[in-house]
């Protein structure tokens, strides 16, 4: 079996990998990132639309755009990206990972580890749920924006969060009809910049109902919603009948944190984040020297604070390897943290700083021997 | 909800079998994976774990926080293995 050997080993290509990737090979780090896709990227390249946020974050700036810039950043420092490698595990005994490149088995030893395997989409059961049509939101993004293919064209969408909003626009704009956005909650989970524009194209929001069955013989044909009671429960009476060919899911997204758990990670569960998430310091070390975690495995948030949690693992894994002294790395963090502040405030971003400093405090009680695993939800 | 419907869609278990394997002692996820192969398929539990997680939760009245995913193991996905043994035609 080939032995490969690296510095610092990356297993994704996302926005949160390849952020540290360039972090750590400016420094000097040899640097291997490891994607099972054929294009590097990840979710960047599926997001036609414009980024929000502040100048540095490349507001206004499109998600393929800002992907494009990251893969020519990486392309320019000689950070190597192997593709079509699957990372199938992490020994926790020497952290040596196993690798399927290409069809062929090898091992791959490195000092230090950053997981960047980013998140997958929830889903939903309900009668019908398994008939072809319904599909996770993500995926009929994936459809539209990387292969060019329509999913269908009349589409009903399961959650107004952004990724429900972003895609039922995107849906629109790819030539199919948004027939209504279902949201379980009394109100809409997104950024209101989306929903105005689904809004003002005459989309209706069904809010407080839920879907309730999926009907058709060989495909979906029509979808039965009802109001929700206070428990999420359709109370009968109230269903309606929409015809439709598609159903998209967009009921939120949970990290991918198998290779954490591997590697023997201590977890916190925060519902806000996805649920179960590895303790992480500011440098964004785990409970497990040498490893590091960054971008949505620690907390599902957005690509804009992926880059930077990835920025903050690349500096740390090349700090803690001796390619940067330690004044340089503190400058070069607390330029990164401030600028993660400024993406975790507002209505929507103050939550998720206050989460996220919940978690980074359960590491440092865990450091004292005085950390419960708990469940955070306020 | 509806018992009938389908939970992991790899190997066709329903959330009736679900709660039948709880209710006959599971109280993780990995009990319920055993008694009914749920999590076993080709996806390895990618769709379903966190159902199961939230029915375990919702049946045996425990906190999500203490409901884990099922162990990790090599490997994450699933392979072939004539990729991890080689195969008959690579050792002529």
């Amino acid at each position: 079996m080939k032995t490969l050997e690296t510095e610092v080993a990356i297993v994704g290509a996302g926005s949160a990998g390849l952020s540290a990737a360039c972090q750590a090979r400016n420094a000097g780090a040899k640097v291997l990132v490891i994607d099972e896709n054929s294009r590097p990227g990840g979710q960047l390249f599926k997001q036609i639309h414009k980024f929000f946020g502040s100048h540095e974050h490349q507001a206004g700036t499109r998600g393929y755009v800002i992907g494009q810039k990251l893969l020519k950043k990486t392309q320019d420092c000689g950070a190597d990206v192997m593709l079509n490698s699957l990372v199938y595990g992490i020994q926790p005994e020497d952290l040596t990972m196993g690798i399927i490149q290409n069809g062929k088995n090898c091992q791959l030893h490195a000092k230090k580890i950053i997981i960047a395997a980013g998140a997958k989409e929830n889903y939903l059961p309900f009668p019908g749920s398994t008939l072809p049509g319904v599909m996770g939101a993500g995926a009929a993004q994936t459809m539209i924006n990387v292969n060019r293919v329509l999913p269908g064209k009349k589409i009903v969408m399961m959650g107004s969060g952004n990724v429900g909003l972003i895609v039922s626009y995107q849906l629109m704009q790819a030539g199919a009809d948004v027939l209504g956005i279902v949201e379980g909650a009394p109100k809409i989970g997104g950024y209101g910049v989306h929903a105005g524009k689904i809004r003002r194209a005459g989309v209706p929001f069904y809010l407080g109902h839920t879907i309730k069955q999926v009907y058709g013989k060989d495909c979906v044909e029509a979808v039965e919603i009802a109001k929700v009671d206070e428990k999420f429960n359709s109370i009968e009476g109230t269903e309606m009948m929409i015809e439709a060919d598609t159903v998209c899911m967009a009921v939120g997204l949970n990290p991918m944190t198998e290779l954490a758990w591997m590697a023997g990670c201590q977890f916190d569960f925060i519902p806000a984040f996805g649920g179960h998430v590895p303790l992480h310091d500011w440098n964004m070390e785990t409970t497990i020297p040498g490893v590091y975690v960054a971008g949505d495995i620690t907390g599902v948030e957005e690509a804009s604070t992926a880059m930077e949690e990835g920025n903050l693992a690349g500096v740390a894994a090349a700090e803690a390897l001796g390619y940067l002294s330690e004044q340089d790395a503190a400058e070069k963090k607390a330029a990164i943290v401030e600028r993660l502040n400024t993406l975790r405030c507002g209505p929507f971003g103050e939550g998720r700083r206050k989460f996220k400093e919940h978690q980074i405090a359960d590491m440092e009680a865990l450091k004292r021997g005085e950390f419960v695993g708990r469940c955070i939800e306020k | 909800m509806n018992d009938d419907v389908l939970i992991c869609r790899c190997q066709e278990i329903t959330r009736g079998e679900i709660l039948e394997a709880i209710h006959d002692g599971a109280t993780t996820v990995d009990g319920v994976k055993r008694r009914t192969r749920a999590c076993m398929g080709l996806c390895q539990g990618k769709t379903c774990e966190r159902l199961i997680q939230g029915i375990i939760a919702e049946e045996t009245g425990k906190n999500r926080a203490e409901i884990q995913p099922q162990k990790t193991r090599m490997p994450v996905r699933p392979l072939k293995l004539s990729v991890l043994g080689g195969s008959r035609k690579d050792e002529v």
